[in-house]
């Protein structure tokens, strides 16, 4: 092992990681609310956008997102004078846009499960303390039934969003020089595949230890009802007999 | 739905004698299960109706519908004077208009069995969430009015614990804060002891007295015959889907005309 080489590639791979970063902090925040909006057309009660948002989620979690990037990229290509004529051209020749569609799509499908799991074990009995009191069917989705799913659904989710960060390698392949495109590229040109690939991978690793410490830090925090009552001290009166 | 002689006593001037909930032949089936089968009652301002019944007898049911947690099939029910207007839907009844439900329930507070408090919140914010967000009081008003009803039901140093910290009686005890705050007009409790262990039951049901003892009006689905014996002003015995026994606690425990009634009452000492 070349250790100086590796603090050399270390600073090089550095520089893709403002793109690594964008990637997936753009998908996840796109993808929470198209995955929000999933699971409520899933929820809807109505036939149609139920089996719309099933037909969605069974098509993009069945498929790899290597396959889905490929297809917005390359197969997208081949309709140019279509995308020309709808003005969408300039969205789909950039493969930065492109690659943000195929992670925002695949982690949406994802995310809508979890979250349609989260809203769905939401206590029927709390729905119903808060319907009895007077709430709205949307104060009653924004006050009681959305804080509480959030809850159940954030350890899931912190799952989806560690793999998010670690599938915008998967961007490289359409030219996108993150992380893993600058390792590629850096290993054409010294042919020291280990030693690059490596310090890319502890890369990704001290990134999503810090995702998964950020994703801890929240639940910590939204959970004071899940930990240890507070101690409060006896009222004086009280200790004095004591 | 309204009858003919609607509009001649919503203009009578003596609102006094419009009473605070009542339920006129009342149907419900789930399925193929008749469950209320014409139920009428009445309470007036001020009055603590304790419902009696085996499980089955649809006496959950029954208070259930008054604030539309169950639509009825058929019948009318009107709180202090209002009817609430239902129509057919797809699926059997339902409400013609939400948001006068949505109001109505506000004038109608709800204690559930098992105390249905939001997890994600503190007592307080328990309690100050249907006046703050609901009825769109002023918080600092509202919070001060928290803080004497957690005093009055004694839990006023748990106020900041979240419901999985207290006890089951504490929980109840901070349902009924929660329902106090709604500045209700009518309580319902549905069966509100019995997910109690026995130790628990004497200070939920204390708070219950006081509360009668304050003039509300109460309508308590419960098979503490104590309490309905020595708090209620009226008792309503249910079986079956229909009322088989009604009338003040002395009358119906002392002279019970009913053999079913009887049965009940000797099965519950």
């Amino acid at each position: 092992m070349d250790l100086a080489f590796m603090a050399e590639t270390f600073v090089r791979l550095l520089e893709g990681l403002p793109l690594t970063l964008n990637l997936a902090f753009t998908a996840v925040a796109l993808g929470v609310v198209f995955a929000l909006l999933l699971a409520l057309m899933r929820m809807s009660g109505v036939a149609v956008l139920d089996w719309i948002a099933r037909a969605y989620v069974f098509v993009f979690r069945g498929t790899p997102l290597l396959v889905q990037i490929f297809l917005i990229y390359y197969g997208l290509g081949q309709f140019r004078p279509t995308l020309q004529e709808w003005g969408l051209w300039g969205f789909f020749r950039e493969p930065y846009w492109c690659a943000v569609l195929a992670l925002t799509l695949n982690t949406a499908a994802y995310a809508s499960e979890i979250i349609r799991g989260g809203l769905q074990a939401v206590p029927a009995n709390q729905v119903e303390a808060a319907r009895a009191c007077g709430m709205s069917r949307v104060l009653l989705f924004r006050r009681i039934v959305f804080p509480i799913a959030v809850r159940q659904a954030l350890p899931a989710y912190g799952n989806e969003v560690i793999l998010m960060v670690k599938a915008t390698s998967l961007a490289s392949i359409i030219t996108m020089m993150e992380v893993t495109g600058i390792a590629q590229k850096l290993i054409s040109q010294t042919f020291r595949a280990v030693e690059i690939f490596i310090v890319a991978g502890a890369i990704y690793l001290a990134l999503n230890f810090l995702v998964s410490r950020a994703i801890m830090a929240i639940e910590w925090w939204l959970s004071p009802h899940l930990r240890h009552a507070p101690v409060v001290a006896p009222p004086l009166a009280e200790a004095a007999h004591i | 739905m309204a009858s003919a002689s609607s509009p001649a006593s919503a203009s009578t001037p003596a609102s006094a004698a419009v009473p605070a909930v009542s339920v006129r032949q009342l149907r419900k089936s789930f399925g193929p299960l008749e469950v209320l089968k014409g139920v009428s009652l009445e309470a007036r301002e001020g009055d603590v109706i304790s419902v009696l019944g085996a499980s089955g007898s649809g006496k959950s049911t029954m208070l259930r519908c008054i604030n539309m947690l169950e639509v009825p099939d058929s019948g009318e029910i009107r709180i202090g004077g209002e009817e609430i207007r239902l129509r057919k839907g797809r699926h059997g009844m339902q409400p013609a208009d939400r948001s006068q439900v949505d109001r109505i329930r506000t004038r109608v507070a709800m204690v559930f069995q098992s105390f249905n408090l939001w997890s994600h919140m503190t007592v307080l914010e328990n309690v100050m969430e249907a006046p703050v967000h609901v009825q769109k009081r002023s918080k600092a008003e509202c919070l001060a009015e928290a803080e004497e009803i957690l005093a009055k039901v004694g839990i006023a140093d748990k106020r900041n614990h979240y419901p999985a910290h207290l006890s089951g009686g504490q929980q109840q005890r901070a349902a009924i804060a929660r329902a106090l705050a709604q500045r209700p007009q009518v309580m319902l409790f549905d069966e509100p002891t019995s997910a109690l262990d026995p130790e628990l039951v004497g200070e939920v049901l204390r708070v219950m007295r006081s509360l009668a003892e304050e003039g509300r009006t109460m309508l308590v689905v419960t098979h503490e015959m104590g309490f309905a014996q020595d708090v209620s002003s009226r008792v309503v015995f249910l079986h079956k889907g229909v009322v088989e026994e009604e009338g003040p606690p002395a009358q119906v425990f002392g002279a019970p005309r009913s053999d079913r009634f009887k049965q009940f009452i000797s099965s519950h000492r």
